[in-house]
């Protein structure tokens, strides 16, 4: 399905981050939005406030990020695409939400300008501390998507994708961007909505009577029922069967929660994705996403400059994450050096998926600021030698 | 353009410092063709804190998008030259405005411009478009980005009905920046 061109601003923008983001989801078909401001996210919801009435959609700004969070749920069940905005303290807020989406599968995108954290920590300051929370923030066993771009264009473009991906595998996805990229200006071109790929929703073919609102078939996505066409189904927290009714036993548990898990789990290639830079000849691997994927990039041209075989992995899609890849570079390469701007979350992932193929080494950084490509190139001329 | 230019605008918060930035950039990006990234620091405060604009400008994909030693240094107040001017290249262009920056210490080699950019905005009635003939004052003295390329960001980037009055400002700047530079050769 191609785009609806009403949403689409055709054209060659300059534009930061967060207004980018906003561009992205009204391309997407993203017509209600609700939200709490809150820096660095302020700017995605001042613009997605102007820009939805503009586009027969509806901004409100709730009481609060709980609310926020679950309204654009019943946005969703009556029809539309819809997202919230926050940043961290915002994003705890709705932890709750996200679970429900997950266990209603209920396809919606949760924008994340990450700051410094923990706590209000540094509001107009960036961070990446929020990666373990976008996985497993909500209690109990579920998987989500979650995305990092790295510049406007992409905050742009990858929001479309984190949209497309919501309505394909009905889950929440977490748009991951930090304060850096959000208050980045660069040029963000539109293409025209006819290059533009829309995920449409996916109906049920059964008659009102047969609907089973959670049977999924092999792809196990289950196909969700139009508004307004006679359909009744009943959407619930609880652990419920195929008619979305609360069943409270281990065999019901087993059959729902195993199948929200393995929807991602096991179509973890189809989601996936990654960029690679000079890793044909890598000794050392970069491993970098979101902003700190292009503060590396200057660390790798000047190891390369020393003479250094430095090459950078970055995942796109950092949740399913983009194990299999990365441990097949790994096993070229003398080690693997993880840079983000935490204590250390991803490199816990990296670790996994290298497996003991090279030593892997973090360059950590508390937030407020980005990493100095020289303190990271030092790193690299250590375990290089 | 061969190579990348990093360009810092320094000031107060409410000078518009940022709008500046917004110009060169816009200016790059979208008319000259080339790649532009523009980032900003600015206090907790809106207003009065010091606070930059920082634009990279490159012939082709920037990718590292922090600028970490200015080729080009704007400043309109005497806090953000103090904070700054240490971080430039050797050699570098420093344009002040100089009712409100004494340059001192000047790092050896750094080419240094003033311009009464806050009076010659109050000929025009208007205190507040001071960043405005900086902005004219910097394309007189760099062709880091052309001269038509700035003026037509500049329209785009400030508020509906004040096109005249800031291009007006602009070329202010721009001819007293053209005069220095003939009087200095």
């Amino acid at each position: 399905m191609k785009a609806d061109p009403k949403g689409v601003l055709t054209g060659t923008h300059f534009l930061d981050g967060d207004h980018a983001c906003c561009e992205g989801a009204l391309a997407a078909g993203c017509r209600v939005a609700f939200g709490y401001p809150i820096t660095p996210s302020t700017e995605v919801v001042e613009r997605i406030a102007s820009r939805l009435p503009e586009v027969g959609g509806v901004f409100l700004q709730m009481e609060d990020e709980i609310a926020s969070s679950i309204a654009i749920q019943g946005a969703v069940w009556g029809g539309a695409r819809s997202m919230t905005v926050s940043s961290g303290p915002g994003i705890s807020l709705m932890m709750e939400h996200v679970g429900l989406a997950a266990m209603t599968e209920t396809p919606c995108v949760f924008v994340n300008v990450q700051r410094g954290g923990p706590s209000t920590g540094l509001p107009t300051l960036p961070g990446q501390a929020d990666m373990m929370q976008a996985r497993w923030g909500s209690h109990g066993d579920y998987e989500i998507i979650a995305i990092a771009p790295n510049s406007p264009q992409e905050c742009f473009d990858l929001a479309i994708h984190a949209f497309n991906l919501a309505e394909r595998f009905r889950v929440p996805v977490m748009f991951m961007m930090d304060e850096s990229v959000g208050h980045m200006t660069e040029k963000v071109v539109i293409p025209p909505p006819d290059a533009i790929e829309i995920e449409p929703r996916r109906f049920t073919q059964e008659p009102p009577e047969k609907y089973l609102p959670f049977a999924a078939g092999p792809d196990l996505v289950p196909p969700m029922a139009p508004i307004g066409k006679g359909y009744r189904f009943h959407v619930t927290g609880l652990t419920h069967d195929e008619r979305g009714y609360p069943v409270m036993s281990a065999e019901a548990q087993e059959k729902l929660v195993h199948r929200l898990v393995d929807k991602i789990r096991t179509r973890a290639d189809e989601i996936e994705r990654s960029q690679e830079f000079m890793t044909e000849d890598a000794e050392v691997l970069l491993v970098a996403y979101g902003i700190t994927s292009r503060v590396v990039q200057r660390t790798l041209q000047l190891a390369r400059q020393k003479g250094i075989k430095a090459g950078l992995f970055r995942p796109v899609v950092v949740w399913p994450f983009p194990g299999k890849r990365l441990r097949e570079l790994a096993r070229k390469a003398k080690a693997v050096v993880v840079v983000e701007l935490n204590y250390g979350q991803m490199v816990l992932e990296v670790e996994r998926a290298v497996c003991g193929a090279a030593p892997v080494r973090l360059v950590p950084h508390g937030g407020g600021a980005l990493h100095d490509p020289e303190q990271v190139l030092k790193v690299v001329e250590e375990v290089a030698r | 353009m061969k190579q990348r230019v990093e360009l810092k605008i320094g000031g107060f918060g409410g000078q518009g410092v940022i709008l500046a930035g917004m110009i060169m950039g816009r200016g790059a990006a979208i008319h000259d063709g080339l790649d532009a990234t523009l980032t900003q620091s600015f206090g907790p405060e809106a207003r009065g804190g010091a606070c930059s604009a920082q634009v990279v400008l490159s012939p082709d994909r920037n990718l590292y998008p922090c600028v970490s030693h200015p080729d080009i240094l704007v400043v309109m107040s005497q806090p953000a030259y103090d904070k700054f001017i240490g971080e430039v290249k050797p050699g570098a262009l420093l344009l002040y405005e100089e009712s409100l920056v004494k340059p001192e210490p000047l790092p050896p080699g750094v080419k240094a411009y003033g311009i009464p950019a806050t009076q010659l905005a109050e000929e025009l009635g208007r205190r507040m478009v001071l960043n405005i003939v900086m902005v004219g004052f910097l394309a007189a003295l760099t062709d880091a980005v052309s001269l038509e390329a700035v003026k037509k960001a500049l329209a785009e980037s400030v508020p509906k009905g004040t096109e005249k009055l800031n291009l007006d400002a602009f070329q202010k700047g721009f001819e007293y920046g053209r005069k220095l530079v003939a009087q200095k050769k």
